[in-house]
């Protein structure tokens, strides 16, 4: 059974991202599903991490990067021209490969640092936040008696949920995350994938995955992208089972990629 | 082979223990409390120090830093974090060359431009003189200390709606703190020595001095002058100069091995 999304967190319409003469995504339409979790699978260089980039135009820190196309998040075009990248990337948060606590900082002053270094000084606001986000973030119990020792004394699964917990301190609409299993551990991974099954009910979830196996037990909907181009995309449940393309099909079943 | 590799180590060592050497046996009898505290005597008075050398030297380092650091530093944040390849090839090629060019031509340049509108020698002069010696220095160390930063920090403060500026500020720079503060100091352990460019802009001065627009004395310069001098109480004063520059400099040197073993240690 075919489930389509409704009306959608973010509307990608047309949308093709240039590096130079270098066309990596090819008009890309799509629509992502309100709290949810999309999956983006794809051999390496099929374009899927610029694809999450452009979301929320962290693509544009390459000065070659050009784009074409719409997107919509929640109804806004967050490419218009009075819309400044740094306002779209506090709607739309970020979770990377590798994980990356700032080193000079300890795990309170991490989790606190994109409110503080957007002005706000609220003691109490901040200390509240901290701990809503940690706890989101699963981690709240394991650092609640140590908030002010260094982030990077924490191990590498820990670090890379205060990263989860850094970004949804912002309170952003949507998180990106862009293989973020994919440095840790298999106990690690299931815990990062426990809080993406966790957070999809308070937010809208885009994550890039090379693990097959990861895009179907977490994901709700998933996009198959193959040399820039969407081929794919529908219920993660009829993607790993019956996909209407060839290509899907072979790439799911692990023939190629 | 070994062997020859093994004298020419020997070879390199060699001076610096002959230099700590000399400067010991003939500089450390004439250092006493008032070596660092009064001010030079005439000739055939025995005693006096160097005194205002020693604070002349402090003023003309803490002039220099004001100059030099703030330049020095934004210079290497832009050529790491704003420029583009066209004109950062520029500014590091122009920073090499001033890297390059003699002091005593910086002395010379710092006494038409200042000196002489100024109708006077001048312990600003002098501060200035060091301080445009210090910024390319300064910003070379810089610019690599900030590309050690792992660009994934920068991405995580921009990707949480952090302005630009912001990110550079508290995290790229906060970042490669320790690194940058190795290079200011190492830039100042540098010119801390210089004595050529101080010949036309501070002079030399054997009182104390307060005031910037007057010529004001320096380590380097109160060796120099008293080594050329004829007299051997003189003689010994210059020894007992030298001892305490070289001092201040290996201080300066073994503060920065220490800030830089720390930093290997936060790593680990």
């Amino acid at each position: 059974m075919e489930q389509k999304p409704t009306s959608a967190a973010l509307a990608v319409r047309d949308l093709s991202v240039f590096f130079g003469a270098n066309e990596v995504l090819k008009r890309v339409s799509i629509d992502i599903a309100p709290r949810a979790v999309t999956a983006v699978i794809g051999p390496s260089g099929c374009g899927k991490s610029t694809f999450l980039r452009a979301l929320n135009r962290m693509h544009e820190l390459n000065p070659e990067a050009r784009m074409t196309g719409e997107i919509r998040l929640f109804g806004d075009d967050i490419y218009a021209r009075n819309i400044e990248p740094v306002v779209v990337r506090r709607r739309v948060g970020m979770v990377f490969q590798k994980s990356n606590p700032f080193p000079t900082m300890t795990i309170f002053e991490n989790v606190t640092v994109g409110l503080r270094l957007n002005g706000v000084r609220d003691k109490k606001l901040l200390a509240e936040r901290a701990e809503q986000s940690l706890r989101m973030a699963a981690l709240w119990d394991e650092v609640k008696d140590r908030l002010h020792a260094a982030a990077i004394s924490l191990s590498g699964g820990q670090q890379q949920r205060l990263c989860i917990a850094r970004a949804l301190a912002v309170q952003p609409e949507v998180l990106l995350m862009d293989e973020p299993a994919s440095a840790l551990d298999p106990l690690a991974t299931a815990k990062i994938e426990d809080l993406i099954l966790e957070l999809k009910s308070k937010y809208t979830i885009v994550i890039v995955t090379h693990n097959m196996q990861q895009a179907a037990r977490a994901s709700d909907f998933t996009a198959f992208f193959y040399l820039g181009e969407l081929v794919e995309f529908g219920a993660t449940t009829k993607i790993f089972t019956s996909p209407s393309q060839k290509r899907t099909e072979d790439y799911v079943t692990g023939r190629f990629g | 082979m070994q062997i020859v590799a093994c004298a020419c180590a020997i070879l390199v060592v060699t001076p610096l223990v002959l230099v700590f050497y000399h400067l010991i046996k003939l500089g450390f009898s004439s250092i006493n409390l008032a070596f660092f505290t009064q001010l030079p005597k005439a000739v055939g008075e025995a005693g006096g120090g160097m005194g205002n050398a020693i604070v002349g030297t402090f003023i003309l380092l803490g002039q220099a830093a004001l100059i030099g650091v703030p330049v020095g530093v934004l210079g290497g944040v832009f050529l790491s974090e704003y420029g583009r390849p066209g004109i950062n090839w520029w500014i590091r090629f122009a920073a090499d060359i001033l890297n390059g060019v003699p002091s005593i031509v910086w002395g010379l340049v710092v006494y038409a431009l200042v000196v002489m509108p100024m109708h006077g020698f001048s312990a600003l002069a002098g501060g200035i003189v060091l301080g445009l010696m210090m910024i390319p220095l300064v910003m070379r160390t810089t610019e690599e200390v900030l590309h050690l930063v792992p660009g994934g920090y920068r991405e995580a403060a921009l990707a949480l709606g952090v302005s630009k500026w912001k990110t550079v500020l508290q995290i790229v720079v906060r970042t490669a703190l320790r690194g940058i503060v190795t290079g200011v100091l190492l830039a100042l352990a540098r010119v801390a020595g210089e004595t050529a460019p101080l010949l036309f802009t501070a002079l030399g001065n054997s009182m104390w001095t307060n005031k910037l627009t007057q010529p004001i004395s320096a380590l380097p310069l109160q060796i120099f002058n008293y080594a050329i001098s004829p007299y051997d109480d003189w003689h010994r004063q210059a020894w007992a100069g030298a001892l305490v520059l070289l001092f201040l400099v290996l201080f300066i040197n073994i503060s920065v091995r220490l800030l830089t073993r720390e930093r290997w240690k936060s790593k680990t």
